[in-house]
């Protein structure tokens, strides 16, 4: 018998030959994100009077295959923000690990009932993205946060993997931003119009969007995950289903596919 | 005893890992990360004799996506509070709109801790050269932004210092910077440093005398500011929604905000 226990339960070398472990390491030189793999498309939002509302589908497309049909891209924050995750799945779950441990930390370490606000955190993940393209190993994500800033007043903004932030009173990443950006300028070109949408016009304006990229983006899906960030908290519901679905303009669509009249 | 055991001590080097690298050290991979880009939009400075202008449009795009219509360019630095009320500087960063924040950050953290210590704000020069360094320390890996920062000399005149990525640098009357700067700065060089301007009547040849230079007057040199720009909107579409321009004078910064044409 052999004593030592690194060999107990293994196939015996003197039968099987030795152990082939060099899968458990790597020679070549260390690997970084060159290409998002598994990816959840895109994420909308808009802000209005109290609050934001956004929206991404329960997809994770692995290239064209629809791989996952469960995955939840919105994330809250410390139960007073959201952030929505488009692009690679993997990397979002490792933020998102990161998150909750900030959020724990923070819970810890600072005064009753204070913590990040949204304009607080989109800061901290944007400089973690930066941070990140700057050692050529992004986290290959573009994210779009949902909160209240300092005084209360709804905040939005984008980041990406490469640090570019930015906000507006609507936002759109991936197919989103050519497809539901859009509708969402007609409603709210401005902030001053953003502050005068109520929530009931934010939601219909957001399941709109969302119904337009089913329609036109093929790594999307029908079942999507909707949040309302207001000062009384996150309402978020993660099964929701495309109502309403109308796919009349498609008989009339010509000149693809096989169709030959 | 084991002939092919993994315990090095007891039969030799046992390597686990793979004989052949599994990456190709030769030739170029498809894929590479580039942490690059361009965010588009366009700055410009102007010098006055007791004022200097900085203005830059809102847009910020990516590819031929309006990202936002309203995304800053021209900052305040080194003022001690947050709203950076008594600043006496002024930063304007136009190309890659990741490191042109970064940047913005890192001056005005330098110009912070410069007051602290020394109890006066910074003079635009020693920022001036200090932006310089800041610039220069990423040789190799660079800022990809063309920076331009502004304020008040020793005498009181307006100061325009302008930056390449690496941190080559200008004390200047004007520059124009950013996507649409090919199409401003000739029209700079005319109106401001008055080229291709000449006396008229003085003669032909040689004879020919080129107006006298003078430093604008400040209402003159935001209507410049405002027709530059809107001729600018009119030929690049990485330009436009918004005009923000910042003018310091001896009594502080005033910032005004134009619209410029949406399309």
């Amino acid at each position: 018998m052999d004593h030592r226990p690194q060999q107990w339960g293994r196939p015996r070398d003197d039968v099987y030959g030795a152990y082939d472990a060099s899968y458990m390491q790597n020679n070549g030189p260390n690997q970084h994100t060159q290409q998002p793999i598994v990816t959840g498309t895109s994420v909308v939002a808009i802000k209005f009077k109290d609050g934001v509302v956004i929206a991404a589908d329960n997809l994770a497309s692995y290239g064209s295959l629809a791989r996952f049909t469960n995955v939840k891209r919105l994330r809250t924050f410390a139960g007073t923000s959201v952030v929505g995750f488009g692009g690679d799945v993997s990397d979002m779950q490792y933020l998102d690990r990161h998150l909750n441990e900030l959020a724990i930390d923070e819970a810890y370490t600072s005064e009753a009932g204070h913590t990040l606000n949204g304009r607080n955190l989109h800061k901290y993940l944007s400089k973690l993205l930066y941070h990140r393209r700057s050692k050529f190993d992004p986290l290959w994500n573009h994210l779009l946060v949902a909160g209240l800033d300092e005084d209360d007043k709804p905040f939005l903004a984008a980041a990406d993997l490469l640090g570019t932030t930015f906000t507006s009173p609507s936002l759109a990443t991936g197919f989103g931003s050519v497809l539901a950006q859009p509708i969402m300028r007609r409603y709210a070109p401005d902030e001053e119009s953003a502050a005068k949408l109520t929530k009931e016009e934010a939601v219909d304006i957001i399941k709109e969007c969302m119904k337009v990229l089913f329609y036109r983006d093929a790594r999307s899906m029908d079942e999507y995950s909707i949040a309302v960030v207001t000062k009384e908290g996150v309402e978020l519901k993660e099964n929701e289903k495309l109502e309403k679905q109308s796919w009349a303009f498609a008989d009339r669509i010509k000149g693809y596919g096989t169709q030959t009249v | 005893m084991a002939m092919f055991s993994q315990n090095p001590v007891l039969n030799g080097p046992n390597y686990s890992f793979a004989e052949v690298p599994r990456d190709r050290v030769d030739g170029l991979r498809e894929h590479r990360f580039n942490p690059y880009t361009d965010n588009g939009g366009s700055t410009l400075a102007i010098t006055g004799a007791d004022f200097a202008i900085v203005a830059g449009d809102t847009r910020l795009t990516s590819g031929y996506s309006i990202n936002t219509r309203y995304a800053p360019k021209v900052f305040k630095i080194g003022g001690t509070n947050s709203n950076q009320s008594d600043a006496t500087l002024l930063l304007s960063v136009v190309g890659y709109a990741a490191d042109g924040e970064a940047l913005k950050e890192r001056l005005d953290a330098v110009c912070k801790m410069y007051r602290y210590r020394h109890n006066k704000p910074m003079s635009v020069n020693a920022c001036a050269k200090r932006l310089s360094t800041i610039l220069y320390q990423k040789r190799f890996f660079p800022y990809y932004v063309h920076a331009i920062l502004a304020g008040l000399d020793e005498e009181g005149k307006g100061a325009v210092y302008s930056y390449d990525p690496v941190g080559s640098y200008e004390r200047e009357q004007c520059r124009a910077a950013g996507a649409a700067a090919s199409l401003i700065m000739p029209f700079l060089d005319n109106q401001v440093n008055f080229k291709n301007q000449y006396q008229p009547g003085s003669g032909e040849g040689h004879a020919l005398a080129e107006r006298e230079k003078a430093p604008l007057p400040r209402e003159e040199v935001e209507i410049l500011v405002k027709d530059a720009f809107d001729s600018a909107v009119e030929r690049h579409i990485e330009v436009g929604d918004g005009l923000q321009m910042m003018i310091i004078t001896s009594s502080g910064i005033e910032e005004k905000l134009l619209p410029l044409k949406k399309d």
